[in-house]
C-alpha cells in the first residue's frame, strides 16, 4: 500500500505557508482534471492521448514522494505508447490513493 | 536575470516560480502554458533565461529551441531523463532539471549558469586495473556462447526473467538474473546503481542528482545506492 506524502512540498515551501497552501490547492484543482481526461481516453480506447494523461500525471507522483509509483507510470507510459492499456487498473488504483489523499489535507 | 517559465502544467510552473522566488539573481517576467504564445512574447521581449518544459501539446520544447533564432539561455524541465540527449544537442539549453525540482538541484543550475562552466567528475580510473578490461564474459543465446569484451559492456538492464546487456557495438538480451552477472562483473568497473542497473562506471559521461548519462542512456541512480558511486568517483 502506498502512502503519499507532503515531504516534497514542504521542503519547497520552507516557511512560506501561503505557497503551501497555494500549490497544494493547485494539486487539489489539477490532479481530478488530469484523472478524468486520462480515464475518457482509456475508455475511448486513445492510448496515445492517455499516455499523455500519464506523464502529466507521474509528475504529481514525485511531488508527493510516490517515487515507486512513478517508475510504474514511466513503464505504463510506454507501453500505452505501444498500445497496450493492461496495466490500466493498477495504475487506477494509485490515482484513487492520491485523489483520497487530496481529499484528506 | 530576467527569466520567463514554459510549461503546460500549472503546478510545475508554481514549482519553478517558487524556485525562482527564492533565488534573489532571478526575476520571473512572465509565464505561459503554451510555446506558441511565448515565442511572441519572446520576438518583443529580450530574456536572459527561460525555463522550458519539453513535453507539451502540439508545439514541444524542443521545437521551440529550434524556432528561435538568437535563443537566450534555456533550461529544460522535464520529467522524463530521456530527453536528456536531444536537450544537450542544442548549444542554448544549459542545463537540464527533471521535475520533480529540489531547491539544492535548482541552486547548482542557477550557480552553473551564473559561471558557464559545466562540471563534470572525474573518475579514479588509476583504480582499474587493465586485466579487467581486456578480460572476457560469455552469454549464452540461442545455445550459443557469445564473447563479449568487459570493458565494452556498458550497462546491464534488469528485465523481469532477463537482463538487457548494452555494449558499445550491440544489446544483447539474455535470460538470468542482474544478481547472477554482477557475481561475473569485476567490482572495480561495474556497480550497480539501481535495483534494476549495473553500470560499467569507467563509462560515465555525466553525473546528474538522480541519474548517470553512459553513451546515450541516462540511467536512473537510487537513492541507497549513490552513496557507493560517489565514494568510486575521483571528485575534485
Amino acid at each position: 500500500m502506498i502512502t503519499p506524502n507532503l515531504n516534497y512540498i514542504e521542503e519547497l515551501s520552507g516557511d512560506d505557508e501561503a505557497f503551501k497552501q497555494n500549490f497544494i490547492s493547485i494539486l487539489k484543482d489539477e490532479f481530478p482534471d488530469e484523472k478524468s481526461e486520462y480515464l475518457e481516453n482509456i475508455a475511448a480506447k486513445s492510448s496515445m492521448e492517455a499516455s499523455l494523461n500519464v506523464h502529466k500525471l507521474k509528475h504529481k507522483f514525485n511531488i508527493l514522494g510516490l517515487e515507486d509509483s512513478y517508475h510504474f507510470a514511466v513503464t505504463y507510459e510506454e507501453e500505452l505508447r505501444g498500445g497496450s492499456d493492461k496495466l490500466h487498473e493498477e495504475f487506477l488504483e494509485i490515482l484513487e490513493i492520491i485523489d483520497g489523499f487530496l481529499k484528506s489535507i | 536575470m530576467n527569466c520567463i517559465i514554459i510549461d503546460d502544467e500549472i503546478s510545475a510552473r508554481a514549482i519553478v516560480k517558487q524556485l525562482c522566488a527564492n533565488t534573489p539573481e532571478l526575476d520571473v517576467i512572465q509565464e505561459f502554458d503554451n510555446a506558441i504564445e511565448a515565442i511572441k512574447f519572446l520576438n518583443q521581449q529580450n530574456i536572459d533565461l527561460i525555463f522550458l518544459d519539453i513535453h507539451m501539446p502540439g508545439f514541444t520544447g524542443i521545437d521551440l529551441v529550434e524556432t528561435l533564432k538568437n535563443p537566450p539561455k534555456i533550461v529544460m524541465t522535464t520529467s522524463d531523463t530521456d530527453f536528456a540527449i536531444a536537450a544537450y544537442e542544442y548549444e542554448a539549453i544549459v542545463d537540464y532539471l527533471v521535475k520533480p525540482i529540489t531547491p539544492e538541484r535548482f541552486t547548482k543550475c542557477i550557480q552553473k549558469i551564473k559561471s558557464s562552466v559545466v562540471k563534470r567528475p572525474i573518475l579514479d580510473s588509476s583504480k582499474v586495473s587493465p586485466n579487467d578490461t581486456d578480460s572476457d564474459l560469455y552469454i549464452n543465446i540461442d545455445r550459443r556462447l557469445i564473447k563479449l569484451k568487459l570493458s565494452e559492456i556498458l550497462t546491464v538492464e534488469a528485465k523481469g526473467d532477463y537482463i538487457d546487456i548494452k555494449t558499445i557495438n550491440q544489446n544483447y538480451r539474455v535470460h538470468t538474473t542482474l544478481k547472477k552477472i554482477k557475481e561475473k562483473l569485476p567490482e572495480n568497473i561495474f556497480l550497480q546503481i539501481h535495483r534494476s542497473f549495473i553500470i560499467n562506471f569507467t563509462k560515465i559521461i555525466d553525473i546528474e542528482d538522480n541519474s548517470v548519462l553512459i553513451e546515450k542512456s541516462v540511467i536512473p541512480i537510487s537513492r541507497s545506492n549513490r552513496p557507493e558511486l560517489m565514494r568510486r568517483l575521483n571528485l575534485l
